[in-house]
C-alpha cells in the first residue's frame, strides 16, 4: 500500500510550511511513529511521524521548499517492514488450505507491495559503499513535474515554464498549459511578482559579487517575523515611553527569600515574576493596554495572558503564560523556565504561541540598555526590560549608587493615550520598587 | 456491543470485499454480509473469473488445433477434456473465493452469512437460510449488492436449456447450437468459449451493431474477425420469445424471421440492479426509474448513513469501477476524502483478439461535437504482433484537436487488455498524445503500436 505523506494541519492559522530536514531518505525503512521529516511553520517546528511501518519510496518536496497543509510531500510503502521478525510475507501466509495464493486474487492486489519484495531490510536498499547512488541520476523534482510534451512545447514556443499555470495532477504542467500561455498576447504582461508575503519586497534581479556572497532562503519563522513586524509598524500608531526603575527593593527581597523559595518550589526566584505581576497590576488599571483594535471596535479583555519573549533554537518565540493573574510567583517562574528550556529544543507547541494579551520582552539578558520593542499585533502594548546597571542617582538629596533598569513601553497610540501609557509605566516602576504594592494592590 | 459496527457492507463482490479491507485498514470496525456461501460476488463466483478460466483453456485448445502448425509445431490428435476444464475453473474460483475469506479474516472483518436487509437507518437484519435472524447496527451501511441478469419479455428461463451466464459457465457438454440473445461482452465471451469447443453459435442482437458502448469502428472490426471465426450474427433482430421445448432443445423466435432451433439459449441482454430483499424502498431509499439506487456524488442514498456503490447504482457495470467506488466511499467516510475519476475507467472484452478501451469513443466525441484528431496503427505493422502470429486489430488514439489531450484510446488486438493500462495511466496524468509518443517504448513490443498510434495523431507514424 503506497501511503501519501501529507503536511499535517499544524494549527488553524497555518496554511504554508517549509520542509525541513528529511530524517529518512528514499529507500529507508521506517517504523510506525518514527519521525520522517521535520516541518517548519512560521511558528513552530513539527515532526511528521511515519503512519505505519514501511519504506520511504519517494521524497516529492525536498528540504527548504515550501508546501501547503495537506500537500503530499512524499510517499511510503506500507508493510515493507524492516523487521523481518513479523514472519512470512502476506502472500506466503495466505490461506494455506487453498492452492491458490491470495495474492492472485484478481481484484485483491493490494497486499504484496513490490517494495517489500525488493527491500526485505533497509540494508539491502542502501547503496554499497563506493557505489554510485542511483538517486543522483534521477531528474530533479521540477523536471518531473513537467509533462514531456509540455517541455517540448515550452522550448519551441519559447515559453518560460515558470510563467505557466499548471493544471495537471500533482501540479504538473501539461502541454495545453504551455499552449495556453503561448497564446497569451505578447508582449506578455510584466511578470507579476510572485506574491511576496507582506513585509517582503519582491525579489530583485541579483548578480552575485565576485568576491563571494551566499544566498540563503529565509526560514518560515524569519519570514513570518518580517511580515508581522512590518504589519505592526504599518498598521499601528506606535509610540514608546521610557522610565527607570530602582531594582534594589526587588533585589533585597530576592536575597531575603531566595533560599526558602528554592527550598519550597525547587526553582529560583527571578525578576520576571515580579515584572509579570507588576504588569498585571498596571493592565488592570489601564484596560486599553490589555485590549485590541478590531475594525471599528475595541475588544477589552478580562483575562491576562502574558507573552514572554524567549530565545529559541531557531529564533525568538513568544509563548504565552495563560491567566498569569491567577498564578503565584513560583508558577510564573516555573512556566517561563519551562518555556526557555523547550524553546532551545524547538519544542514549544503551537497552541502555546497563540493568543496573548500583552507581551514582555527582556533585551537585558543580552545586555541591551534601551530599546523600543515593536508591538505584537493584535496586542496593544509591549513592555521592554533592559539590563540592570549600577548608576549614581540622587536619593533624598544625596548621590547613591543604585541598580537601575530602564524600562520601555511601546503602545498603540490609537487606543492608548499618552497619559495612560506614561502612568502605566510609572505603575510598573512603583510596583517593582516597592513589591509590597502588588500584594496590597495600591 | 458485539453486533455494533462502524461499517456494514452488504454484498461481498469486488466492491464489498475491497471496500471492507480498506475500511479495516482505516481502523473501522467492519462487517460484511453475504447471501452466498462463497465470498467474491458475481465476479469471482459466476462472472469475470470463471469465464476467464474457460476462455484461457479453450483458447489453448483452439491454438493447438488451428494455429500451432503455423509456427511449425505439429501436434497430433488434439482433443479436450471438458470435465477437466470445468474442474480447473472450479478450483480457480474456490482458490480465489477462499482467498477473499482469508482476507476478511486477516483484516478482522466479520462475515455474516445470510441475506442482509436494511430494517431502518443504521440497522441491518441478516436472515440466514435456516430462517434465523440477527440484527446488526452500524454508523454507516454500504449497499454493494451488485446486479443480476436482466429478464427479457418472452424469454422463459429453463435450467441450462434457456439459461444465463451462470449456466453457460457449467454446461456439462458442448452445445450443438448455442443461441446468444445479446451481443454484449458476456455473450461474446461465453459464445467464444463454446464456439472454440465446437458449438455453432448464433448471436441475436436487437441493435444493429455488436458490443454496445464500445467504439463503433472497433466493434465493426471485431464483428468481422468474429464472423471469420465462425460466429453467426443476426443484428437488428428482436427476440419475441425463447423457450425450452418438451421434446428437448429450444426455440428462439425472432421478429420477421424464421425461428431458430437450438439446444441451448444464453440470455445475455444486460444486467439489472440487484435490490432483491434489501428492504431499500421500505426505509425510504429512492430508486430511479430503472431500479438503480439513487446516490449523490458521495454515494449517499436518500437515507442518512446508508450508501450504495457498484452495479446497484448503475454506470459502467465493471468490477474495477465498483471497487473504486467502494474504496472511495469508505475513504470519504473515514478520512473525508475519496477519489474516483470516471473519465478514466478502462474496459476490456476478453475475446480473441481482446478489445479494450478507456475514455471517450469516437461516437461520443461526435455526439458532443468535440473537435478531435485521431491516430491509428494496425498490429499488422508491429513486429511483435507478427511474431506472435496475431496481426488482427489496431490501436486508435483520440486526442483533442486544440489541446492534444488524450480523450480516448481504443484497442482491438493481441493483449489489448494489458496494453490499455498505459493509456489509462497517461490519461490520469492529463497526457497529450505527444506525451505518449515521447515516452520510450521497448522494442519489439506490442506497446509500440500504442506509441505509433499516438504519433499518428500528429501524422508522425514512423513504422508504417
Amino acid at each position: 500500500m503506497a501511503i501519501e505523506l501529507k503536511v499535517p494541519a499544524a494549527g488553524e492559522s497555518i496554511t504554508e510550511v517549509q520542509i525541513g530536514e528529511w530524517l529518512k531518505k528514499e529507500g529507508d525503512a521506517v517504523r510506525r511513529d518514527e519521525t520522517i521529516v521535520v516541518i517548519e511553520t512560521d511558528k513552530v517546528t513539527v515532526e511528521l511521524p511515519a503512519p505505519a511501518d514501511g519504506v520511504i519510496t519517494k521524497i516529492l518536496i525536498p528540504e527548504g521548499e515550501d508546501a501547503n497543509v495537506g500537500d503530499t510531500i512524499g510517499l511510503m510503502e506500507e508493510g515493507a517492514s524492516a523487521g523481518a521478525s513479523q514472519g512470512s510475507s502476506p502472500a506466503a501466509s495466505a490461506a494455506p488450505v487453498h492452492a491458490e495464493p491470495v495474492a492472485a486474487a484478481p481484484e485483491a492486489s493490494p497486499e504484496p507491495a513490490p517494495a517489500s519484495a525488493a527491500a526485505p531490510s533497509s540494508e539491502v536498499i542502501a547503496p554499497a559503499s563506493g557505489a554510485p547512488d542511483v538517486r543522483d541520476s534521477l531528474p530533479p523534482e521540477g523536471f518531473a513535474r513537467v509533462m514531456p510534451a509540455a517541455r517540448r512545447a515550452a522550448a519551441t514556443e519559447a515559453v518560460d515554464l515558470n510563467q505557466v499555470l499548471p493544471t495537471g495532477p500533482g501540479g504538473r504542467i501539461l502541454k495545453e498549459d504551455v499552449m495556453r500561455q503561448a497564446a497569451q498576447p505578447k508582449p506578455a504582461p510584466a511578470p507579476a511578482p510572485a506574491p511576496a508575503p507582506a513585509g517582503l519586497a519582491p525579489e530583485r534581479p541579483h548578480t552575485p559579487d565576485a568576491r563571494g556572497e551566499e544566498v540563503v532562503k529565509m526560514t518560515m519563522l524569519r519570514r513570518k517575523v518580517a511580515e508581522t513586524l512590518v504589519h505592526s509598524q504599518q498598521t499601528m500608531a506606535l509610540l514608546t515611553t521610557f522610565n527607570e526603575v530602582d531594582m534594589s527593593g526587588v533585589m533585597a527581597m530576592r536575597k531575603k527569600y531566595q533560599d526558602s523559595f528554592v527550598k519550597k518550589n525547587g526553582i529560583k526566584l527571578g525578576f520576571m515574576s515580579f515584572f509579570v505581576k507588576a504588569a498585571i497590576e498596571a493592565l488592570k488599571e489601564f484596560p486599553s493596554v490589555n485590549a485590541e483594535v478590531n475594525g471599528r471596535n475595541i475588544i477589552y479583555k478580562n483575562y491576562y495572558d502574558i507573552g514572554i519573549a524567549v530565545g529559541g533554537g531557531k529564533g525568538l518565540v513568544v509563548p504565552v503564560v495563560r491567566d498569569a493573574d491567577r498564578l503565584g510567583f513560583a508558577q510564573v517562574e516555573q512556566t517561563i523556565f519551562d518555556f526557555g528550556k523547550r524553546a532551545q529544543k524547538n519544542q514549544i507547541k503551537l497552541e502555546e504561541l497563540q493568543g496573548g494579551t500583552f507581551t514582555i520582552s527582556n533585551g537585558g539578558v543580552y545586555g541591551s540598555m534601551l530599546s523600543t520593542p515593536i508591538v505584537n499585533p493584535p496586542q496593544s502594548g509591549i513592555l521592554g526590560l533592559h539590563n540592570i546597571v549600577e548608576r549614581p542617582v540622587a536619593v533624598n538629596g544625596k548621590v547613591e549608587i543604585r541598580p537601575i533598569m530602564y524600562i520601555a513601553l511601546t503602545y498603540d497610540h490609537r487606543i492608548v493615550d499618552g497619559r495612560e501609557a506614561v502612568t502605566f509605566l510609572r505603575r510598573i516602576k512603583e510596583c517593582i520598587e516597592d513589591p509590597a504594592r502588588v500584594l496590597i494592590e495600591v | 456491543m458485539a453486533n455494533q459496527y462502524d461499517l456494514i457492507i452488504i454484498g461481498s463482490g469486488p466492491a464489498g470485499y475491497t471496500g471492507a479491507v480498506r475500511a479495516a485498514q482505516l481502523g473501522l470496525k467492519t462487517a460484511i454480509v453475504e447471501l452466498e456461501e462463497k465470498l467474491g460476488g458475481t465476479c469471482l463466483r459466476v462472472g469475470c473469473i470463471p469465464s476467464k478460466a474457460l476462455l484461457e483453456a479453450t483458447e489453448k485448445y483452439d491454438e493447438a488445433q488451428n494455429h500451432l502448425a503455423d509456427f511449425g509445431v505439429n501436434v497430433d490428435h488434439v482433443s479436450f477434456d471438458l470435465e477437466k476444464m470445468l474442474q480447473r475453473k472450479e478450483s480457480i474460483v474456490n482458490g480465489l473465493t477462499g482467498g477473499v475469506a482469508f482476507l476478511m479474516k486477516k483484516n478482522k472483518v466479520t462475515r455474516y452469512f445470510g441475506r442482509g436487509s436494511i430494517s431502518r437507518s443504521g440497522v441491518v437484519e441478516v436472515v440466514q437460510e435456516s430462517g434465523e435472524k440477527e440484527e446488526l447496527t452500524a454508523t454507516s451501511i454500504i449497499i454493494a449488492t451488485g446486479s443480476k441478469v436482466s429478464s427479457l419479455a418472452g424469454v422463459e428461463l429453463h435450467g441450462n436449456i434457456v439459461g444465463t451466464s451462470t449456466e453457460a459457465l457449467s454446461y456439462e457438454s458442448v452445445p450443438e447450437h448455442l443461441v446468444l440473445i445479446g451481443a454484449g461482452v458476456i455473450g461474446l465471451e461465453l459464445g467464444s468459449v463454446w464456439r472454440r469447443l465446437g458449438a455453432k453459435v448464433t448471436v441475436v442482437e436487437y441493435l444493429d451493431r455488436i458490443l454496445p458502448g464500445i467504439d463503433s469502428e472497433i466493434a465493426k472490426e471485431a464483428q468481422k474477425i468474429f464472423k471469420k471465426q465462425g460466429f453467426e450474427f443476426r443484428l437488428g433482430s428482436k427476440v419475441t420469445s425463447a423457450r425450452a421445448l418438451e421434446e428437448g432443445g429450444a426455440v428462439v423466435e425472432v421478429e420477421g424471421a424464421e425461428p431458430l432451433h437450438c439446444d441451448r439459449v444464453l440470455l445475455a441482454a444486460g444486467r439489472a440492479p440487484n435490490t432483491d430483499g434489501l428492504g431499500a424502498e421500505a426505509v425510504g431509499i429512492e430508486l430511479d426509474r430503472r431500479g438503480f439506487i439513487r446516490v449523490d456524488e458521495h454515494f449517499r442514498t436518500t437515507v442518512p448513513g446508508v450508501y450504495a456503490v457498484g452495479d446497484v447504482i448503475g454506470g459502467a457495470m465493471l468490477a474495477h469501477k465498483a471497487e473504486e467506488e467502494c474504496v472511495a466511499c469508505v475513504e470519504k467516510l473515514a478520512t473525508g476524502y475519496g477519489h474516483i475519476n470516471y473519465a478514466v475507467i478502462p474496459n476490456v472484452v476478453y475475446t480473441h483478439p481482446e478489445i479494450s478501451s478507456v475514455g471517450k469513443t469516437e461516437d461520443q466525441l461526435g455526439e458532443h461535437g468535440v473537435d478531435y484528431k485521431k491516430g491509428v496503427f494496425p498490429f499488422m505493422a508491429n513486429g511483435r504482433a507478427r511474431a506472435l502470429n496475431q496481426t488482427d486489430g489496431k490501436v486508435k488514439v483520440l486526442a483533442d484537436a486544440k489541446t492534444d489531450r488524450v480523450l480516448g484510446v481504443h484497442i482491438i488486438g493481441a493483449r489489448a487488455g494489458d496494453l490499455i493500462a498505459e493509456a489509462a495511466t497517461a490519461m490520469e496524468f492529463g497526457a497529450s498524445s505527444e506525451d505518449i509518443a515521447a515516452v520510450c517504448h521497448a522494442h519489439p513490443n506490442l506497446g509500440e503500436a500504442v506509441r505509433e498510434a499516438a504519433l499518428g495523431v500528429a501524422g508522425r507514424v514512423r513504422q508504417m
